[in-house]
């Protein structure tokens, strides 16, 4: 099978698009061919009938010509479609109202084993939201709303910030891995979802997330200190946040086992009948694991309320995601479930926050699963443990110009929402609400030492093995 | 009372349940249009349809975590692997995910889920189908393992299990779902987790045996009954929680102990059962206590080379006979 993508690469440079206008664009297959043959505009290719009797262009060079053509007539409009199909997907046997009627279909197979003449083709496109392209108001964010989202971000940045400095202090132990550099990632989705409807899942770089979520930054602290005040009672850890409240259904430190975690939280809310969504939040390294396929499978087949959001920060632990992907741009993934797929920048809250709320409200409240790459970037090394001595020279420089929270603050000050004061009160804000947390923190008590026996079975007696 | 088969008890247990709470729903690997690879859940789609019965494709890992993530959402799943020896491939889901959630949550997510399937030899499948996995799936807290013998215990012991608010791991097996014998009728017929049964009194010898190895212990207990001596056979139905306290009793009745366990003798439910015993009961033992297990090799094909890799009841009463010195 042959698929071809007009979607741009995204690390090119350029749009990469084959664009329309005078002349063949530039990255047209065959051009240069093309061009010998009298062919010189887009429109003239149109008109030619038969391809294959231009000079110097035999069936394969036609094969692609044709497909690019198409690709061209089918390049508007987002998500993904395809037309090389042999068979079609069964809708869920699962209602969404708990209701299910004997499936009109029955269980033997539809597919048809005649094979078609091929080459079977197929047409793909892919939504971008890059940085830059969204305003505030466009998104319907009131000016006070953006400095939430400031606030929001600038909570995260500063809490980790002090979570390394009191690692080191050795109030904090065990692993710790910090979320600084993703942190429009996180406000620009809760602020897409219904908080406390919708529930979000993700992995052990969990701070940031709960953060965003309004989980408190006390009762945050207190579990990194692994304090009876916690927000896991001290249970958890770093990497084993929950808050129930919220929906925060946790911090999972198994790296894609919480995928079909995330399909199970969605396939309830079906269930029951609710609108509610998942959000399955998970780092590029998490997509080699097979749970994830299997996760985005049965979403697929039982047509569950979820969004596979991969984190794309560029690295798992030390490994490069070029240097681990057959096929590095995560975002076509999903294809293979027939997921609409696209990719947004991380580096931007507004460009999250569109893409997430595209992908809930278009996909996702409508019983599609759908699958959103955001790329971001981590700042500081895997867990605190780490220099990441494996970066490119530069890099970390280079990322960090682009960094999200300087870019909403001048975002704030070019479209005069508030002024340097206002920013600066509303750091000195969150500087303060982490540093009483460390206060609260410090002073909280750490469980009593019969807790070891708590919340293991639900049964308060039950007979343990001394 | 009823005459039912074992698959027949399990399938009441569930039909009750489902009937009783809507949140409860069954998948697993053909389930629903096959009726179920042994036909356990035969019928169910029919009466429950296709949101409460459903068809997972071959993807345990993947239907094992959406299980725990419905019940971490407010469902009750119940999820049922093929067998257990396909339960390897959810492994993660099972011991790691289930089993810890309440822990790491401070209380604040339960995972009131089920997993179900048989487990253990099944005559000559080879070694990767005839896995016993109860030694395993006790090792980790925050699990219960019940592994019933009768078809009486299965239905209750399957209705308290589905009602569990903790993971439970199921434990059958394909050799006894034919079995037939009496299940009670009695409304709302529950078995609480963590009770054995004592099958048998007698004041020689205690034999404890679960699954298909309490068979192998009533027939054994006969033979030693021809030959003059009483067994008192135990079938502890839960392997954890495991009730040690009627274990104990036996034992110091009897002083005399052998377990069978029909999985691999390392680190297998029967040394747990060893261990607990010598440390709760020391001084009222006259005789080491004998295990009556596989033996520490992968389970072959051949006939007879089955028939030597289970525990029978042979094996049994020579061990108790040498446990009784009357050997
Ligand atoms: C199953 C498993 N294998 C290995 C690890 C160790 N490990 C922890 S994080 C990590 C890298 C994951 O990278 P990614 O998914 O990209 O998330 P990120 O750390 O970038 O947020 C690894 C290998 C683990 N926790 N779980
Ligand atoms: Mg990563």
């Amino acid at each position: 099978m042959a698929a071809d993508t007009s979607a741009p690469d995204p690390d090119s440079g350029s749009n990469g698009s084959l664009h329309e206008g005078p002349g063949l664009p530039d990255d047209f297959p065959h051009a240069a061919r093309l061009e010998q043959a009298g062919v010189t505009s887009l429109e003239h290719l149109r008109e030619v009938e038969s391809l294959e009797e231009l000079t110097g262009i035999g069936p394969a060079y036609a094969n692609d010509i044709e497909r690019a053509l198409e690709e061209l007539g089918e390049s508007e409009g987002g998500g993904t479609t395809s037309t090389g199909e042999t068979t079609e997907k069964r809708s869920s046997p699962l209602s969404s109202n708990g209701a299910s009627e004997d499936s009109a279909e029955g269980p033997a197979t539809h597919q048809s084993i005649d094979i078609p003449e091929g080459p079977i083709k197929e047409t793909l496109s892919f939504e971008t939201y890059p940085a830059d392209r969204y305003k505030h108001d466009e998104l319907g964010f009131e000016a006070d709303e953006v400095l939430d989202l400031l606030s929001n971000m600038l909570l995260q940045r500063r809490f980790e910030n002090r979570c390394r400095q009191m690692y080191q202090r050795q109030k904090i132990s065990g692993f710790l891995h910090l979320y600084i550099g993703q942190e429009a990632v996180s406000t620009g989705s809760v602020n897409a979802i219904n908080l406390g409807d919708d529930s979000i899942i993700t992995a052990y770089r969990d701070h940031g997330m709960g953060l965003a979520m309004g989980m408190d930054p006390e009762a945050c602290m207190a579990e990194l200190f692994g304090k009876a005040t916690g927000c896991s009672k001290g249970k958890g850890g770093s990497m084993h946040f929950f808050d129930a409240e919220r929906k925060m259904m946790g911090g999972h430190a198994i790296v894609g086992a919480h995928l079909p975690l995330g399909a199970g939280i969605a396939f309830a809310e079906k269930f029951k009948g609710t609108d509610n969504v998942c959000l399955c939040f998970f780092g590029d390294g998490a997509m080699h694991q097979g749970a994830f396929r299997e996760a985005c499978n049965l979403a697929g087949i039982y047509e569950l309320p979820i969004v596979f959001v991969c984190e794309n920060n560029q690295y798992a632990m030390g490994t490069a995601v070029d240097r681990a992907f057959s096929k590095p741009d995560l975002y076509k993934h999903g294809y293979n479930f027939d997921f609409p797929c696209s990719l947004a920048s991380g580096m931007d809250v507004f460009s999250v926050n569109q893409a997430v709320r595209d992908h809930v409200e278009t996909y996702a409240r409508q019983d599609q699963p759908s699958m959103l790459e955001v790329r971001t970037y981590r700042y500081q090394g895997h867990s605190i443990t780490d220099p990441a001595e494996y970066r490119a020279e530069g890099e970390l420089d280079q990322r960090q110009s682009e960094d999200a929270i300087n870019r909403l603050q001048d975002y704030i000050l070019t479209h005069d929402l508030a002024t340097e004061a206002d920013i600066e009160e509303i750091d000195e804000e969150a500087k303060q609400r982490v540093k009483n947390a460390i206060d609260a923190a410090n002073d909280a008590p750490f469980p009593d030492e019969s807790a070891l026996y708590d919340d293991v079975y639900t049964q308060e007696d039950y007979p343990f093995i001394a | 009372m009823a005459t039912l088969q074992f698959r027949e008890a399990l399938r009441e247990a569930m039909t009750e349940e489902m009937e009783r709470d809507d949140d409860i729903f069954l998948i697993g690997e053909e389930v629903a249009e096959y009726d179920g690879a042994y036909k356990v859940s035969k019928g169910m789609l029919d009466q429950f349809g296709h949101d409460r019965v459903i068809d997972s494709p071959i993807s345990e890992l993947g239907f094992a975590g959406l299980g725990i993530g419905a019940a971490m959402n407010g469902l009750r799943p119940i999820v049922e692997f093929m067998t257990f020896n396909f339960s390897f491939v959810a492994f993660d889901q099972v011991i790691n995910n289930a089993p810890n959630m309440r822990y790491m949550s401070g209380g604040q997510f339960e995972v009131p889920i089920v997993f179900r399937g048989p487990n253990g030899a099944a005559g000559q499948l080879g070694a990767t189908h005839s896995n016993s996995t109860e030694a395993l799936y006790s090792n980790f807290p925050g699990l219960k393992v019940v592994s019933p013998s009768i078809p009486d215990d299965g239905k209750g012991l399957l209705k308290t299990a589905i009602r569990d608010d903790d993971p439970v791991v199921f434990l059958e097996s394909e050799l006894m779902y034919g079995l037939k014998d009496e299940v009670s009728e009695a409304d709302d017929y529950t078995i609480p987790i963590g009770e054995a049964r004592v099958a048998r009194e007698g004041e020689d010898v205690t034999i404890v045996a679960h699954s298909k190895s309490y068979h192998i212990a009533m027939d054994a207990a006969e033979q030693l009954e021809a030959k003059g001596y009483e067994a008192e056979v135990i079938d502890p139905r839960t392997i954890k929680p495991l009730d040690m306290e009627t274990i104990v009793e036996s034992v110091v009745k009897t002083n005399r102990l052998v377990v069978i366990d029909e999985s691999n003798p390392f680190a297998s439910v029967a040394s747990e059962v060893t261990h607990q015993v010598q440390d709760r009961a020391f001084d009222y033992l006259d005789a080491p206590i004998l295990r009556v297990t596989a033996p520490d090799t992968p389970a072959p094909y051949a006939p007879n080379l089955m028939d030597a890799y289970m525990p029978g009841a042979d094996e049994t009463v020579d061990k108790c006979l040498r446990v009784l010195y009357a050997q």
